[in-house]
């Protein structure tokens, strides 16, 4: 079974964001970076199936040359093959961004085969754009399912779960397949020595990014309105039981 | 010349979110100086015409086909592209959920169109032939984007919990529209579905007691859930706990994880951040018990206990009994 994992990677914030002088970015001077989360668990699944079925898992991502780290990261967890997509900037909108991934998707496709499954995440911890992943799923003219909380294949099928207000809800589709996929759906493993050592000398492909400007187009980024709080200090350790309680009283959610 | 809004149903019972939408639709249309127009998908929806007229709807467009006969959202997105196409609305608006933005981006991929998904305003001087600017939120909301939705038709969701629905009556009419769906998009529709037990859970209890980092194992959950069953609660959890494996995901307070909006919510050895708080934030009040009174969360929150967990939160409890017995 070959799988492609699409990966952003994004800022691993802390306790508050701050924005650029020029307002077009997150100013990443003192974070870290990762892979965004629920990509970080589609990872976690292809490598689980093909630990159960054998085959490759591809981790591919559109990004600055530095990403080339969460790439490494990825296969220190499993992925065996790397893609990566360099741009210059830090973020294409999605329009572009989905026609350049179809692109070296269907690139890689002619010289490798068919992925039987290409996994996304629901959607990018930054810019929550909920829409890479069906756009190129469409360019592919592949089935896809977003909200993935289960994934399994067998026999070419593959099962989709996901949660809704209802329940539990079962999508089927063939492979080739598309499936968006959400944290939760398993709990990512760290890297093992192993895959530390594998991480250091897998192969870094490098494609090129080829897309058109899209429609939506970012003016500023800004920060929302800061709550304003002034905290209450109700007491020091276990002695402030008692003020805790009459507080509960008071807001009536205890009787 | 319309402002569309797309309502979210599951299997003909509408969705509060849709509520809100048919409002912001309306609101919309009236700036534009155009018509408010609805679509619902499939026959089962049929009859929530009535509660569109409520909100003001002019025409309700009815999209059939037998095989909509439950979610799937790419027969959904499909059919909201022919819709529009035959149609031609200005903008077209859903709900910021799951389903409204998987529909939403499927409509805008099968129309190469751009979409703005969780926007919380628009550009109150948008008449409708120009770009739309928005805001939208990023970063589950800590973060606003200012952009510009520049094409002929703007497709949007609109941020959970943002507009107040109110109705407004007004008589529709209605328009069947008969969609063409091939296998390529009836593929992904629900074939089964397990129903949730109805009870309180993690989105809906009016008392979350959630704990972090700080609480140190899965063990040391216990007095947490104590406190949690006497204030008829339930428990929640930060990303570091279930990235330890000390609770499951389903418990877990996030950006990644259950938005929560509780009359009170305990936050135990939770530092607070960002990927948290946005979970968080919507809480009426906010108690936060911590050792650092420097800490994201102490900071943001409404009241505050400076102290350890461990010894604060049993003590809440056995001051709950107290006066229980009296």
């Amino acid at each position: 079974m070959n799988i492609l994992v699409c990966v952003k990677r994004v800022p691993a914030p802390g306790a508050r964001i701050n924005i650029t002088a020029d307002g077009q970015q997150v100013d990443t001077a003192f974070l870290g970076f990762t892979v965004s989360p629920h990509e970080e668990c589609a990872v976690e699944q292809a490598v689980q199936l093909i630990e159960k079925h054998g085959g490759d898992v591809t981790v591919l991502t559109l990004g600055p040359a530095e990403a080339e780290e969460q790439l490494r990261t990825a296969v220190s967890t499993g992925a065996t093959k790397a893609v990566l997509v360099p741009i210059d900037t830090t973020d294409w909108d999605p329009q572009k961004t989905a026609q350049a991934l179809a692109k070296v998707i269907a690139e890689l496709e002619t010289a490798n085969g068919k992925y039987d499954l290409i996994l996304f995440g629901n959607e990018s911890a930054d810019s929550c754009g909920y829409q890479v992943g069906i756009r190129v799923a469409l360019k592919l003219s592949r089935p896809i399912v977003n909200g993935a909380k289960g994934l399994e294949v067998d026999n070419g099928v593959a099962t989709v779960r996901r949660e809704s207000d209802a329940g539990v809800e079962v999508y089927k589709l063939t492979t080739p397949a598309c499936v968006g996929v959400k944290e939760g759906i398993n709990l990512p493993r760290y890297p093992t020595m192993k895959g530390r050592l594998a991480s250091k000398k897998v192969a870094m492909t490098q494609s090129e990014a080829i897309g058109d400007v899209g429609g939506l187009k970012l003016i500023t980024l800004r920060r929302p309105p800061e709550r304003a709080s002034n905290t209450k200090i109700l007491g020091n350790g276990p002695e402030a039981a008692s003020a805790v309680v009459d507080l509960l009283e008071e807001l009536g959610v205890f009787k | 010349m319309t402002v569309l809004a797309v309502v979210e149903h599951d299997r003909g019972e509408i969705t509060t979110a849709s509520l809100g939408v048919l409002t912001a639709a309306r609101n919309l249309a009236k700036q534009m100086n155009t018509k408010f127009e609805a679509l619902t998908i499939g026959t089962n929806a049929d009859a929530l015409s009535t509660t569109i007229s409520k909100f003001g709807a002019a025409t309700v467009h009815q999209a059939h086909n037998s095989a909509l006969v439950d979610f799937g959202p790419e027969a959904w997105g499909e059919s909201i592209a022919q819709v529009v196409r035959k149609v031609s609305p200005q903008v077209v608006i859903s709900t910021g959920t799951e389903r409204g933005h998987e529909i939403i981006a499927q409509a805008a991929a099968r129309l190469d169109l751009p979409a703005a998904m969780n926007c919380l305003e628009f550009d109150k001087d948008f008449t409708g032939a120009e770009a739309l600017k928005v805001v939208r939120a990023r970063w589950g909301g800590s973060l606003l984007e200012e952009s510009v939705l520049d094409a002929p038709i703007k497709l949007v969701t609109l941020a959970n919990h943002i507009v107040e629905p109110s109705e407004e009556p007004a008589a529709s009419t209605v328009s069947v529209i008969e969609v063409e769906l091939d296998e390529s998009v009836t593929q992904s529709f629900v074939q089964d579905r397990v129903e949730r037990v109805a009870g309180v859970t993690l989105a809906t209890s009016p008392v979350v007691v959630s704990g972090g980092r700080g609480v140190g194992s899965a063990e040391a959950f216990a007095p947490l859930e104590e406190l949690a069953g006497l204030l008829n609660g339930v428990v929640g959890c930060s990303r570091a706990v279930t990235n330890n494996g000390w609770r499951n995901h389903t418990d877990q307070v996030g950006q990644t994880g259950t938005r929560i909006a509780p009359d009170i919510y305990i936050a135990c050895g939770i530092s607070g951040a960002i990927q948290h708080w946005v979970g968080a934030m919507a809480s009426k009040n906010i108690l936060a018990i911590n050792t650092d009174a420097q800490a994201n969360i102490v900071t943001k929150a409404g009241y505050a206990v400076i102290g350890d967990l461990h010894a604060v939160v049993p003590a809440i409890s056995a001051e709950i009994r107290k006066r229980q017995s009296k």
